[in-house]
């Protein structure tokens, strides 16, 4: 550990929150979080759900497990996380079940997936096991940022060109596509083109900055 | 202290599983009261839904108790069983029992001066089950409103079925073919127009959508015993009054 007290915001603190966003992406360079990304993105709403629950998990989950950094065993460091990301997320479940009814009725099985998806456990094992708990908070908050962005534009693009509408309204009709002839892709909404879309990120990404091409 | 040592990791471990075992614990019977609400309030709007009486979840008990006027509990040769409360019937149950020993809610409606039967359902999705109310007519045969609901079917394809333009479709649409149940059907590319017995499919949702085609058949052909029953009932009334003229007309279109 430094000497000098950092500041709040550092250089390098910051990097740990914009990075995820971008060059170090959960989703496009780490290809974690595929499967959800997959799952629910055909229309946006529960990808915006999704993501703000990522963040809360990932973030608050982020924060314990680096306070316990330095009591957990670590020949079992991995159930040790698992079972603080299915407390948390059982924990949000049976809240939002409570006083959030429709917003739970909203996320249904996907609150329960949030145990499954490699990002947070990810960031706990890589990061919060050797980080102090406000570095891995914000790696936290960056990480859940850059997957949510990712799951956003998925879910943009395969509900605007699957059903023509967002948030629910309906985009195309009010702009008067039907009537000139434009027909709905009904693929977008089929689970593939949601890697199909995953991938156009990715290109860009890469062709953008060249340093994350694999040799 | 070693944090390596195997009595550490056993201790660390329990330690671990006992607190998180009782925080969990207690958040789940503080919360039960709560979470039981929300479900029997939505089960209640669900039923009114089907009789055309849309209330927010706050105003569902107060509706419910003035539009739902009678319920009763059948068995699948349409007699009535005495003493069971047909709200509080988990079908989830009902339905691992052999069909002599199952229970049939029926929950009688009253909207615009109709009489409606509703029937629960309950069914298998792709992901877990899939559930709903449908309410019939008085003739046991026209379509007055369907719900359905599901536990985790996916968004934007199986968990359609509960939004309106899966559910509206089936008003209207008829469950008997002549003399003959043949209950509806979600066709996958979408029903004829003048099919009276199909409903559009959802894209991309088909397992779904033959689920609740499933359901419907399972279901509803357990309550046929009861439908002949009312049917006859009905036809022995009309028979006796002769002053309902119009009424023979419609039990033409009936049978």
């Amino acid at each position: 550990m430094s000497d000098k007290k950092e500041a709040l915001f550092s250089k390098k603190n910051r990097k740990l929150l914009i990075d995820p966003l971008n060059d170090n992406n959960p989703v496009t360079t780490q290809v974690l979080g595929i499967c959800s990304a997959l799952a629910i993105t055909v229309q946006l709403k529960p990808a915006i759900v999704m993501a703000i629950s990522v963040l809360a998990v990932l973030s608050v989950a982020n924060v314990l497990v680096s306070l316990m950094r330095n009591l957990i065993p670590s020949r079992i460091r991995i159930i040790v996380q698992l079972v603080v990301i299915a407390a948390l997320v059982i924990l949000v479940d049976q809240v939002l079940k409570a006083f959030v009814y429709d917003v739970s009725k909203e996320l249904s099985v996907f609150v329960g997936l949030i145990i499954t998806n490699c990002i947070i456990m990810g960031r706990l094992e890589a990061f919060a096991l050797g980080n102090t708990p406000w570095k891995a908070f914000l790696d936290g908050l960056g990480n859940a940022f850059g997957y949510g962005w990712i799951l956003i534009a998925v879910a943009f693009f395969r509900e605007l060109l699957g059903a023509g509408t967002l948030f629910g309204y309906p985009v195309l009709e009010k702009l008067g596509l039907y009537e000139m002839g434009y027909v709905n892709n009904g693929m977008m909404i089929l689970p593939p083109m949601a890697l199909v879309t995953v991938g156009i990120i990715i290109w860009i990404q890469r062709y953008k900055n060249r340093d994350l091409i694999e040799s | 202290m070693d944090v390596n040592k195997n009595s550490y990791t056993f201790t660390f471990a329990a330690i671990m599983v006992v607190l998180v075992a009782s925080l969990l614990s207690i958040a789940a019977i503080s919360l039960k009261p709560f979470q039981d609400k929300n479900i029997e309030a939505e089960k209640m709007q669900n039923i009114l839904t089907t009789v055309g009486v849309e209330v927010s979840r706050e105003d569902a008990k107060n509706a419910y108790t003035k539009n739902i006027t009678e319920t009763f509990v059948l068995n699948n040769k349409g007699e009535v069983i005495e003493g069971v409360d047909a709200f509080n019937i988990d079908l989830g149950i009902e339905l691992k029992k052999s069909p002599d020993e199952q229970m049939l809610p029926v929950f009688v409606g009253q909207n615009d001066g109709q009489t409606l039967y509703i029937l629960p359902l309950r069914g298998k999705g792709l992901w877990g089950p899939i559930w709903g109310y449908l309410a019939l007519e008085e003739d046991m045969n026209t379509v007055y409103g369907a719900v359905f609901d599901h536990k985790s079917e996916t968004p934007g394809l199986g968990a359609e079925i509960s939004l309106s333009w899966f559910e509206a479709p089936f008003k209207g649409k008829t469950i008997y073919e002549g003399n003959d149940f043949v209950s509806i059907k979600v066709v996958k590319g979408g029903a004829k127009e003048d099919d009276m017995h199909a409903v559009d499919g959802i894209s991309g949702g088909t397992i779904t959508s033959d689920g609740v085609t499933d359901m419907l058949a399972e279901r509803l052909g357990q309550y046929v015993p009861f439908f002949s029953q009312k049917l006859s009932e009905l036809n022995s009334e009309l028979d006796s009054t002769t002053a309902v003229v119009d009424s023979s007309l419609t039990l033409n279109t009936i049978y």
